[in-house]
């Protein structure tokens, strides 16, 4: 009978709070450890990076890798292609997907749906074959428009079909009396569904520009020296013209830093958009 | 009765006429994107086809060549060991993030100060650009230098070789691929969590169950859709795995990680040989293709019983 009385049943509770909180720090932790440890490398002198034992904390701390990235490489430029890029790349995606979402969603086009799905299986370098050689039929190697139209493989399908989810799980009573009062469908859409479904469009905006921002795959094939993305820059660039740490971690921190930073500041956006449809 | 007979099927023919009417009115907003998805979707499938029936290397002439290219696999060891690789791969890559997946979604569904933070802290590793993780994760694998082997030995266990040994690459970036995307397992088996009804919970409470018996008899059945799910997004990406394992071992060493999507891209774009990349992309789809319905079958099954 002692298991009921209330003092061990209050240990008992605290002894599962505990339990709790150290699973938490064990899930929590792998992740926590691999940014703090680039932070580290990135604030480290080389002689510090390279001591064995390795040297945790930096002491005192240096942004001389963070000056070097800038000064040795064109990193200023390689940003300026990322922004353009996946900016490009997200409003377009959301020009055109906004309302095939909801054009999709109101006509129940299951079949288009699916061809959505079809692109989401698809390997990267299946659709890089052939686009690469029409790109370079048609001169169009070297600037930044394959690339940026590459990204629309990317961030075209995850606006589709976050905005499906949406539009499906609005009521329609609004727009039907909008339509009964002698909207024409457009204007149905422009003024009834649009303004309520801006939820919708942040999700997808952020998604489709953190995925456009971190593709890999495009860019290592389609840029060339002057258009490099910036994860293809760190990789090209970075890790065959100098292959210290401190200025490779710094550079590598800040390609990852806006995302990041997106993440933490829009976590509940990103979660719900995430959950809606496991997209990507 | 002939009249009474035909009614119902002129009214369900007009219904659907007018279905098809009202739906057509639609068209205008998808056409665009289905351009798009016509122009960077459809037409690369199409010119994929029709390459992988030709011999073409980039810079010589185009002949055509019928099933060479796909009976050309059948003798490819290269080709033969990177479909095992990719498998070998994806196995471990859908497994370990599933079991990793279900706990931390059962521990984040729990309430607790602080939760909004250490979930966010969780995905963290799924939103960061691959690259840039690839390459810290490069550094901390070096042998001699890196932070891995150093915690290793000073816990009193041998240093590994990681990623440079054929025998420790694949499960070293299946290490990192569990790293990576446990966290979308854990949202989606999440989202499961929290749209289950209370009642059975209830119910097995005043059972007497425990929180193993509940968890294994009333959870575990309840959100198995979700599983499923998280378990096919998860095989489809495990399959097309490309950033990591380029950047942290580029298939190395020799080819002992080269899988089918490393293949491809030397393939294509070291040895320009596209008819051959061509064909060898069509059966990587049709693959991708094979273990996604077998995994939806399997979902299908499950939801059916």
């Amino acid at each position: 009978m002692s298991a009921s009385t209330p003092a061990s049943r209050r240990v008992r509770r605290v002894l599962a709070r505990i339990g709790l909180y150290l699973a938490v720090v064990v899930l929590v932790s792998p992740a926590v450890l691999v940014f703090l440890w680039m932070l580290s490398l990135s604030l480290k002198t080389e002689v510090d990076n390279m001591a064995f034992p390795p040297v945790f904390v930096p002491n005192p701390p240096t942004l001389a890798n963070f000056v070097q990235v800038f000064e040795k490489n064109d990193f200023l430029s390689y940003t300026l292609n990322s922004i353009i890029v996946s900016f490009t790349a997200t409003a377009a995606a959301l020009l055109i997907g906004v309302p095939a979402g909801y054009g999709i969603a109101k006509a129940r086009a299951t079949r288009a749906a699916v061809l959505i799905l079809v692109a989401r299986i698809t390997p990267g370098l299946s659709f890089l074959i052939p686009l690469f050689l029409l790109f370079q039929w048609l001169g169009m190697v070297g600037t930044l428009a394959p690339i940026v139209i590459t990204h629309l493989v990317i961030t075209v399908p995850i606006v589709v079909w976050i905005m499906i989810g949406f539009f499906e799980g609005l009521p329609s009573e609004l727009e039907e009396a909008a339509l009964v009062d002698g909207a024409t469908i457009w204007q149905a859409f422009r003024h009834v569904a649009l303004p309520l479904a801006r939820p919708g469009i942040t999700v997808a905006t952020i998604l489709a520009f953190i995925f456009s921002w971190n593709n890999f795959i495009f860019g290592v094939v389609l840029a060339g020296r002057e258009t490099r993305t910036l994860p293809v820059a760190v990789y090209n660039v970075l890790t065959f013209e100098q292959v210290s740490w401190g200025p490779l971690a710094a550079a590598a921190l800040l390609v990852t830093a806006p995302v990041l930073l997106l993440t933490l500041l829009m976590q509940k956006e990103i979660v719900a958009g995430l959950t809606a449809g496991g997209v990507k | 009765m002939g009249t009474t007979v035909a009614a119902p099927g002129e009214a369900a023919r007009t219904r659907a006429a007018r279905r098809r009417n009202y739906a057509r009115q639609y068209w205008p907003f998808i056409v665009p994107a289905g351009v798009v998805v016509v122009a960077v979707i459809l037409f690369p499938w199409a010119f994929t086809l029709f390459m992988s029936v030709h011999d073409f290397h980039i810079g010589s002439a185009r002949t055509f060549a019928g099933a060479a290219n796909y009976t050309r696999m059948l003798t490819d060891d290269r080709f033969g060991w990177a479909v095992l690789r990719t498998l070998y791969f994806t196995a471990m890559s859908v497994a370990f993030p599933l079991l990793l997946g279900i706990a931390a979604a059962v521990v984040f569904h729990r309430n607790f100060p602080g939760r909004g933070l250490a979930r966010t802290l969780f995905i963290m590793p799924m939103m960061a650009t691959p690259v840039a993780i690839a390459l810290v994760w490069t550094m901390m694998f070096h042998p001699q230098l890196g932070v891995l082997n150093y915690i290793l030995t000073s816990l009193g266990l041998p240093p590994s070789a990681w990623v440079y040994s054929a025998a420790t690459v694949i499960p070293t970036l299946v290490m990192v691929e569990t790293w990576q995307w446990t966290p979308l397992v854990m949202l989606i088996v999440l989202g499961g969590l929290a749209s289950l009804p209370n009642d059975p919970y209830e119910a097995a409470v005043l059972d007497g169950a425990n929180v193993w018996q509940v968890f294994w008899h009333v959870t575990l059945p309840l959100v198995w859709p979700f599983v499923l799910v998280a378990a096919v997004i998860r095989g489809i990406d495990a399959l097309k795995a490309f950033d990591t394992i380029f950047v942290i071992s580029n298939g190395g060493p020799g080819t002992a990680s080269e899988t089918l999507n490393i293949l491809l891209y030397l393939q294509a774009f070291s040895f320009y040989d596209i008819g051959y990349a061509s064909a060898v992309v069509v059966v990587f789809f049709v693959l991708i293709l094979l273990v996604t319905l077998l995994m939806l079958h399997f979902r299908q099954r499950a939801q059916l019983s």
